[in-house]
């Protein structure tokens, strides 16, 4: 998992500009916002629902399409490349929901992802996988679909990191866990942080995303309205009079995502 | 009673369960039931017969049966190409129609334009070969006593022995291979496999491939064993949808053992209750099962 662009660290890793991205192209859910990481950085995105954070993350991993802006990893621009060839350059994404094959054993999910890696590496790679998730290493020959919600949390963050990615996109990791197996994801994405890996994290859980966030990002209708350092934000009375559930009253309607 | 039936079913059942694999990996990965997986039969069977007499005009008269089968060494090699042609086949089919329509993601309009395509490449199939039946050899094959008062020809046996090899070969791809993986990801979420680094679109192709492919080998055999005719994949339609079904969509070895079970339930009642009700046995059968359990014998869908 060493990061190639790890000499220069002050180089962005991942730059998404000017993104307009949607499901239909007339209709834009994503109007213009961008997001800058670095290698050995956790970006935290937060906004309102509705606010296109899901669909920012996904159009990057190229699941949406990107009707203008661009998507630079480490010096190649990959704005259109389809999502299996960014995995290929090392942009991994874990969704938010049915983000494990459950049909398929946990051996099988993970084996699944190490298709671009050489023969003789795959099943080392799973091994060190193993190693960093010990309870996915006991029940490796089920089905991952008995797999509880935070183990499948786990799989999925560990199919992501089978082929070494630079950087690592994840949709709400935090929604349906208990606050107790939260702790223990977010723990799991500062490892993996330390380790070189650049992390976007979009997060309903505000406070506890901002805990381990270098920098944040808060995205209004498709736009980004405050970006900086996580550290403070959490208690900035603004952004979370908006943003972190202390709403006023009358701005409480918004549309569901 | 004669035990006769059971060697007959399990010819019949190996032969719409090779079929079937066809049908359950198409309809598990690309979710809609491909029609035209009969003509895929058909055509498949004349392209080998095609270029059995090909391959006889080039070689000359020499064209003896191989020991004690039916079929020379020209059947054999014609019947790899004609797959590899199946396959192909499959594959321009689903570039000029399927392709397109999928991404309006209605499965309804790809069912009734698999219809549609069907119709024309069956009538096509009378029109260039004529309905009069074709054969591949005209030798005539003795039934040997195998015990307990069933016979068997040396083409039946060998045709029961490639069935084996070619399905083995199949599972062995599914459930061991990065393309059986592939294959997998793709029929239970294609979004997921994408973002799991499968290009979903080659996976797609190579399933019309190796459906297209095994639809002909099942077809070659039905030929050798019985007879060649434009509508013999149509006819063949409906227990390979009862097979694909009653094992489970997108399983192999269910796919073959829906066969084998439909090919025993017809010569059964062939035997018991009388011809006429031979195509009705499949359905019985199949909805027998499925009203026990909805999701085929060894179906995963949640």
């Amino acid at each position: 998992m060493t990061a190639t662009s790890s000499s220069r660290t002050d180089a962005p890793l991942l730059t998404a500009r000017d993104i307009v991205a949607g499901y239909q192209r007339d209709l834009p859910i994503v109007n213009g916002a961008g997001i800058e990481l670095r290698a050995g950085e956790i970006a935290v995105v937060l906004g309102p629902n509705g606010a296109g954070k899901s669909t920012l993350v996904k159009a990057i991993a190229g699941l949406v399409p990107i009707s203008s802006g661009s998507v630079v990893l480490g010096d190649a621009d990959i704005t259109h490349l389809p999502a299996h060839r960014k995995i290929a350059a090392g942009l991994a994404f874990v969704p938010q929901t049915e983000n494990v094959f459950a049909t398929m054993t946990i051996d099988d999910n993970l084996l699944l992802a190490a298709a671009v890696l050489p023969k003789a590496q795959r099943h080392a790679r799973c091994q060190a996988m193993y190693e960093m998730f010990p309870d996915l290493a006991r029940q490796k020959r089920l089905p991952a679909g008995r797999l509880s919600g935070g183990q499948r949390q786990m799989l999925a963050i560990a199919r992501a990191l089978m082929v070494g990615p630079r950087v690592l996109l994840l949709d709400e990791p935090s929604a349906g866990l208990s606050p107790k197996l939260v702790a223990g994801v977010f723990a799991d994405l500062a490892r993996i942080r330390d380790s070189g890996v650049g992390i976007v994290l979009v997060e309903q859980n505000a406070r506890a995303a901002l805990s381990i966030g270098d920098r944040a990002y808060v995205l209004v209708e498709g736009r980004n309205r405050h970006q900086g350092p996580a550290a403070g934000l959490a208690d900035d009375p603004l952004v979370a009079a908006l943003y972190l559930g202390h709403r006023p009253a009358a701005a409480t309607t918004g549309v569901p995502a | 009673m004669s035990l006769q039936f059971l060697a007959d079913g399990i010819l019949v059942g190996a032969m719409i369960g090779l079929g079937a694999i066809g049908v359950t990996l198409t309809y598990s990965i690309l979710g809609f039931a491909n029609f035209v997986h009969g003509e895929f039969i058909t055509w498949g069977t004349y392209a080998a017969l095609t270029l059995t007499s090909g391959i006889g005009l080039l070689v000359g008269q020499d064209m003896a049966p191989l020991g004690p089968f039916s079929i020379g060494w020209p059947v054999l090699v014609a019947g790899l190409i004609a797959m590899v042609l199946t396959g192909l086949l499959a594959l321009l089919l689903d570039l000029i129609v399927f392709r397109r329509l999928r991404r309006h993601g209605n499965a309804i309009i790809m069912v009734m334009a698999s219809f549609g395509a069907s119709m024309a490449l069956r009538s096509l199939v009378e029109f260039t070969f004529t309905s009069e039946p074709a054969y591949f050899s005209r030798e005539l094959q003795i039934a040997m006593p195998i015990g307990l008062g069933i016979r068997l020809t040396a083409d039946q046996m060998l045709m029961l022995g490639l069935t084996l090899v070619l399905v083995v070969a199949m599972q062995l791809l599914i459930s061991r291979t990065q393309l059986g993986r592939a294959m997998r990801a793709v029929s239970e979420n294609p979004a997921l496999a994408q973002v799991a680094g499968v290009d979903v679109a080659g996976v797609v192709r190579l399933t019309w491939m190796i459906g297209g492919a095994l639809a002909c080998a099942a077809g070659i055999m039905a030929g050798i064993t019985v007879q060649i005719r434009p509508f013999m994949g149509f006819d063949l339609l409906l227990p390979l949808f009862s097979a694909a079904i009653l094992g489970g969509i997108g399983s192999v070895p269910g796919a073959v053992i829906g066969g084998l079970i439909v090919g025993l339930g017809e010569s059964l009642a062939v035997q018991l209750i009388g011809a006429n009700y031979r195509a009705a046995a499949a359905f019985l059968l199949l909805i027998a099962v499925l009203l026990i359990k909805p999701t085929g014998l060894f179906g995963r869908r949640a």
